[in-house]
């Protein structure tokens, strides 16, 4: 049996773990061991700021997509079967399409010139363009929208596992339906609620083509500053720390949010 | 039914409008890609197909595309049989061991991709592997595992193993009991598997940012460096095909799933 896993086993050791083994080293060692590198990440302000930022939009995106999804998987779970197909079709459907091309829509829909802005020109709401995009907003609109199914997913599959009975005996005992609503369902469905912020909330630490593309070059999220580093200065220990810290806090959420809902929920294998 | 309250209203309402949000960018790339005006104008001055014309008379598009298939053509005939003697071993090991590697190959999912992508270049710029096809196509290998063996272990979680055993007490050897009764019945999960880890290798972008270079550039490198510079409605035709291309496969594996029941 083991002999049947070496495969898969070897391609993920040599190209997740060891290279990212080799970011934890480089990260301390350059000539000789040294924590420099960790030093400007917690005492520079661009580093501080980056990630601030980051955990900022992080929080923002979480707390839109859980609003937004919330109803959404209300609905698909109260509507008759038909319907929720419908509906959970319609929210997994962005979801297979890259999301190079939907940053390409997002500028097509939100520049100056583009969609939105002509059209509420045309209608004389405004007389000069909004700036949609090339901003935190348009990173934001962009980034919610790419990770809204991880929301409504396990949302809804927590919402499938409450008995309706429940909402009936609710009622029968003479509680309106935004009582039984707040006493009875939405305590019962927070395991999905959680589930869905851990995974918005972690997919977005690491976000990169959006705010690369959307954010015009003021938004530096964590990642961006990772690849600047890289790309631009050659400083590979600097990214190396910087990469190990946002590993370190994705891995920490994971953690901290095991202890409450198994993990196997929160990557939507239940 | 009871009837509409305003509450209910409300979530109806709430509900089109996230669901608009969330269909319009996909709807809105097919319009503009069909638009003859060089800036994104709505509704398009009229219909033409010379974005489709220059994507397919562009030489360095046309690479990037042969590169993007091959990639993902390659990662598929990797991932799938790597992904699926994992996920079998997995379902019917019970060494306790199993579970942590389990775990270990559904990493690429849990590590945010960028670090995967710097720690890969690293690695790569050791060993000369930067700029070249095997490089590519093992990086997307990794990253579309994952796929094939939660695929695989969804599809062996219904099947009973005791029918292999039959197989097997009737005189088959392993392997052939394994190729004649269970992988004719976890074959759509296969397929599917095999069908995710495709449309992830062409819609991968970060890792290759980092790691393909020169002639081996697949069309998501090429797609994000023109849309760093300008929005160029080539783009557009060339999303149009890509959406086209993933919505028929998902909907290929979907049917499959259907058919097993």
């Amino acid at each position: 049996m083991l002999a049947l896993v070496s495969p898969a086993l070897l391609v993920i050791l040599a190209l997740i773990v060891l290279p990212v083994g080799w970011l934890a080293w480089q990260s301390i060692y350059h000539d000789g061991f040294t924590l420099e590198n960790y030093r400007r990440v917690f005492t520079e302000d661009i580093y501080w700021r980056s990630f601030a930022l980051t955990f900022e939009i992080s929080l923002a995106v979480t707390v839109i997509a859980l609003l937004l999804g919330y109803p959404v998987a209300y609905l698909a779970n109260a509507l008759p079967k038909g319907w929720s197909i419908l509906i959970l079709s319609l929210v997994v459907l962005p979801f297979w399409t890259s999301v190079l091309v939907r940053a390409y829509a997002w500028l097509a829909l939100l520049q100056r010139t583009g969609v939105i802005n002509q059209f509420l020109r045309y209608l004389d709401v405004i007389s000069e363009p909004l700036a949609l995009v090339h901003n935190t907003f348009g990173t934001v609109v962009a980034t919610v929208h790419i990770l809204l199914p991880f929301m409504v997913l396990p949302l809804y599959a927590s919402m499938q596992k409450i008995p309706g009975d429940l909402m009936q005996a609710g009622a029968s005992l003479g509680a309106s339906p935004s009582l039984t609503f707040f006493r009875v369902f939405l305590p019962l469905s927070l395991p999905g609620v959680l589930a869905g912020c851990t995974m918005v909330f972690v997919l977005c630490l690491g976000f990169y083509i959006t705010p690369e593309l959307l954010g015009g070059g003021r938004t530096v999220m964590v990642s961006m500053l990772v690849s600047r580093n890289v790309e631009l200065y050659n400083q590979f220990g600097a990214a190396s720390a910087v990469a190990v810290v946002l590993l370190a806090s994705v891995l920490a959420i994971f953690v901290a949010v095991s202890r409450f809902i198994s993990l196997d929920r929160v990557l939507g294998q239940k | 039914m009871t009837r509409l309250s305003p509450a209910r209203l409300a979530l109806y309402v709430i509900s089109a409008l996230v669901l608009v949000y969330l269909i319009l960018p996909v709807l809105i790339i097919a319009p503009i890609s069909f638009s003859s005006a060089r800036f994104l104008t709505f509704p398009p001055p009229s219909f033409s197909t010379r974005w489709y014309q220059q994507y397919f008379s562009n030489p360095a598009w046309m690479q990037a595309t042969r590169v993007t298939l091959t990639v993902a053509f390659l990662t598929v005939v990797i991932a799938t049989p790597f992904g699926v003697a994992a996920a079998y071993a997995i379902s019917q090991s019970k060494l306790r061991i199993m579970r942590v590697i389990h775990m270990a190959l559904l990493l690429p999912l849990v590590v945010p991709i960028i670090i995967t992508a710097v720690g890969i270049f690293f690695v790569y710029a050791k060993v000369g592997l930067v700029a070249t096809m095997p490089g590519l196509v093992l990086a997307n290998v990794m990253l579309g595992l994952p796929y094939v063996v939660i695929s695989v272990l969804a599809g062996l979680q219904s099947f009973d193993p005791a029918q292999e055993m039959v197989a097997r007490s009737l005189g088959m050897n392993r392997l052939r009991s394994f190729f004649a009764v269970t992988l004719p019945q976890i074959k759509s999960s296969v397929i599917a598997g095999g069908i995710f880890a495709f449309i992830s290798a062409m819609d991968e972008t970060i890792v290759a940012l980092f790691i393909s270079g020169g002639q081996y550039q697949p069309l998501t490198k090429r797609m994000f460096t023109a849309l760093r510079d300008e929005i160029d409605p080539t783009i557009a035709a060339i999303s149009t095909l890509m959406t086209a291309a993933s919505f028929i496969l998902v909907l290929a594996a979907s049917a499959r799933h259907k058919k097993s029941g």
